[in-house]
């Protein structure tokens, strides 16, 4: 510690800093003792006072260790941080004792009377969350109804098209003009035959599975999968529709966009499955799941031309006359000068379409199709399992919450790399 | 020539492809309802419903037609859009000012809270509110009374309900009360224009808007009645509170989802909004010397809310589409009443999906038109 500072400092403020800190603590730690060992020290003022007792004390204390300057390093942070007015302390106090009071309820809850051994309801004995629920129907959550021995097709599935997924990054630099080719046209015919012939089976040797026995979170994957594969395609093509000079297609692309936007993704759903099969041809039919992804597919390409459009319209005029002026045509313009532009600054608002697409997916449980969302409704009304739907909305929540999380981080990033190199 | 050709063509064959889609599909259904012997048309509306509703804004039974449902059900959906908006707009204001916080641990609080809401699908949360966080509410004879008049049960919230006597003067009075204020308003800007005093509008204002209403209850004749809640004993061991009103626990789970899901939203709205507004601004305005208050209002505000409001109402929008998600646990909206049981009964299909996503497609409609002629009014104006 400094000596000149010291000395700087009256006997003043020192009683200041001591007292503050003395009341402080002793407030925190009041509701310390409290939440965590049920001790109560001020259990012997009267009813209300001892609710607001540690309150009116930590405010005190704030109060009296707010000063300029002090010396000290944390003191100092702690003032400059969380302690500038009466108004800021006392938000302080109440969002740190709320935080204090909430969290062992929480964690005995979750970890410490929870249970997870076993596999029936009976192991449950704790008072806190029963995991064993969780553990007994983890594979359903994951795979649906799907037959247990084989599971093995739908990972391997997953793992070729994650991995076809990144055969982009090895293309030679004499390949890479067909890099675009590869993602839009060639990679969703691949992936949907390996989805189709592995997980659907009924060639090869593999036994046939219906779709109605698709379900889980996998079903989540599959159906944002193929949904962002190929809504993106449909979407160029109505952002280029917009902006298009000629009135019937530019009017055509708006009434489509505009439909799609203005209804709600559950009643699309709804027309998917009671409304369409009446729309195709007798004997003619058309499996469930496949008309949820069309209808998802055809509402999701509506957003995505919006943000597409987004970035069409960001590219100067300049690009569009230098283009012309070398003489391209219409389509050789926006393939080789256009497009690729405003693609890639998109990018970030294609990542958050596809965000809210994985968000909007468990509404397919609305049609009867079993996600997860599905697979817990279906678990929670299962005679040996009743009353744990607790655990199962927050086993799903976690999950999810997770999954979108990491994506809309991933999606924050893309957009500051292109932020800078514009 | 050539040129006119390369206009025309395309133009055709996208106009020939929506009408071979069209067609296709109309000739289907066709063909399909005369299989089934169905018949396309609406006079399925003004036909008796027959079914109840759990929670109806009007009065509803199942003798009345297919159309009165239609009203009523979407009445439902309106109460939760409006209740929804409210709070999302309350708790998001609140949320994206405390993002922008100086004191650490608001900030960071404020930031969890929109990052926890923000990604957990919407159907999940209101699932997670009303299969399990509302079923672990007492039983109604268990329950404490909240604020001494209100009990929070697993059947419901009730609260008192209003009984009024000549409710009509007491609006009008009200009416009457805010005429004066937009009166009073325009009056006191044009003094302020031509003489620059200021007059002091929002006493003047307050007053009004008490006394007037007030004076409805000594001389207009109006009384106000509280009818409370009183618990009762149906059979050993059940009971129900009667009297007041009952919001069902479908309409609470719903309302309190949509919120904390929109206002994550909305707050992050508040939060570029207010981050719009340059340093120089609150500068500028305090250097010409006025208070912290006229900064907020006439300088700060203004230029925020131009920001603020067109993606909020975005918002506000998404909430009013999101609420069709009542279908899911049985709240009687538009889509569970109409897309769903009067579907089933009258097998119309293509009507009724019809009708509900044109009624949707309109309010959306309406107010992105709305939208777009307030940002044509607040446009800067840029030589």
């Amino acid at each position: 510690m400094n000596l000149s500072l010291n000395r700087i400092k009256s006997q003043n403020q020192m009683t200041n800093i001591y007292i503050g800190s003395a009341l402080l603590i002793l407030s925190i730690l009041d509701v310390f003792l409290n939440s965590f060992f049920r001790i109560n020290i001020s259990g012997s003022l009267p009813g209300n006072l001892s609710i607001f007792f540690p309150l009116i004390l930590g405010f005190l204390g704030l109060s009296y260790l707010r000063t300029e300057y002090s010396g000290y390093k944390f003191l100092d942070s702690l003032n400059k941080n969380i302690n500038t007015t009466n108004f800021n302390a006392f938000l302080t106090l109440f969002i740190t004792f709320a935080i204090l009071k909430a969290f062992p309820p929480a964690l005995s809850w979750m970890v410490l009377d929870a249970n997870i051994s076993g596999d029936t309801k009976e192991a449950c004995t704790g008072t806190g969350a029963c995991w064993t629920y969780i553990k007994v129907w983890f594979k359903r959550f994951m795979y649906g109804m799907y037959p247990n021995e084989l599971h093995w097709r739908i990972n391997s599935a997953f793992l070729l098209v994650i991995g076809l997924g990144f055969v982009g990054y090895f293309f030679k630099e004499n390949l890479k003009k067909y890099l675009a080719l590869y993602y839009v046209v060639i990679y969703p015919i691949i992936a949907f035959l390996i989805i189709y012939y592995l997980i659907s089976g009924g060639s090869f040797g593999l036994v046939w599975v219906e779709t109605g026995a698709w379900g889980g979170l996998s079903l989540t994957f599959i159906v944002s999968f193929f949904c962002l594969i190929f809504c993106f395609p449909l979407g160029m093509i109505l952002a280029l529709g917009r902006r298009s000079n000629l009135p019937a297609i530019r009017y055509i692309s708006v009434g489509y966009i505009e439909f799609w936007r203005g209804v709600p993704l559950i009643t699309v759903l709804f027309m998917s499955s009671v409304m369409f099969p009446m729309f195709l041809p007798q004997d003619f039919f058309m499996d469930k799941l496949v008309r949820v992804i069309i209808a998802i597919t055809l509402f999701e390409a509506a957003y995505c031309a919006e943000v597409i459009r987004g970035g069409l319209q960001a590219l100067p005029r300049g690009q569009y006359d230098a283009a012309k002026s070398l003489g391209m045509g219409y389509w050789k313009m926006h393939i080789f000068v256009i497009l690729p532009q405003a693609l890639k600054l998109v990018i970030p608002g294609i990542a958050n379409t596809f965000l809210a697409l994985v968000k909007d997916t468990p509404l397919i449980f609305v049609v009867g199709l079993a996600e997860i969302a599905g697979m817990l409704a279906l678990a929670k009304t299962n005679p040996k399992w009743l009353g744990f739907a607790m655990e199962g909305y927050i086993f799903a929540a976690i999950i999810f919450w997770i999954i979108c999380y990491a994506m809309s981080k991933y999606s924050y990033n893309l957009e500051e790399k292109y932020k800078t190199e514009r | 020539m050539n040129n006119k050709i390369k206009r025309i063509l395309p133009q055709l064959l996208t106009i020939l492809f929506v009408v071979f889609v069209f067609g296709f599909f109309t000739i289907n259904a066709q063909v399909n309802m005369d299989n089934r012997g169905i018949d396309f048309g609406f006079g399925f509306l003004s036909q008796e419903a027959s079914f109840d509703m759990q929670f109806t804004l009007l009065d509803y039974d199942g003798q009345d037609s297919y159309l009165w449902a239609y009203v009523v059900a979407l009445l439902n959906t309106l109460l939760v859009s409006f209740l929804g908006i409210i709070f999302c707009t309350i708790l998001g204001v609140v949320i994206g000012v405390a993002r922008l916080s100086q004191n650490f641990l608001i900030k960071n609080s404020a930031a969890w809270y929109v990052e926890f809401f923000r990604n957990i699908p919407l159907l999940l949360q209101i699932f997670f509110w009303y299969y399990a966080a509302l079923r672990a509410l007492p039983l109604p004879e268990n329950a404490q009374p909240w604020f001494g008049v209100t009990y929070m049960t697993i059947k419901g919230y009730y609260i008192p309900s209003m009984i009024w006597e000549n409710l009509n003067v007491f609006m009008s009075c009200l009416i009457a009360a805010i005429v004066a204020i937009i009166f009073l308003r325009v009056y006191a800007k044009k003094i302020q224009e031509r003489e620059g005093k200021q007059l002091p509008v929002l006493y003047i204002s307050l007053a009004l808007i008490t006394i007037l209403p007030l004076l409805s209850f000594l001389i207009g004749g109006v009384t106000l009645d509280f009818e409370m809640p009183v618990l009762k004993q149906l059979a050993q061991t059940s009971f129900i509170f009667e009297g007041g009103i009952a919001l069902p626990p479908e309409l609470i789970a719903l309302v309190l989802a949509l919120s904390l899901y929109t206002s994550t939203f909305v707050a992050e709205c508040v939060r570029a909004g207010i981050q719009g507004i340059s340093k120089g601004q609150k500068e500028a305005a305090a250097s010409v010397g006025l208070t912290p208050n006229q900064i907020l209002k006439l300088v700060i505000m203004p230029q925020a809310l131009r920001i603020i409001i067109p993606p909020t109402t975005n918002q506000y929008l998404n909430l009013t589409k999101n609420s069709s998600l009542a279908a899911a646990i049985a709240y009687p909206d538009l889509v569970l009443v109409f897309a769903g049981t009067a579907l089933m009964q009258t097998g119309k299909a293509i009507e009724i999906v019809g009708i509900t996503m044109l009624t949707y497609l309109s309010i959306s409609l309406a107010i992105a038109a709305l939208m777009n002629w307030y940002n044509k009014r607040i446009e800067i104006k840029e030589k």
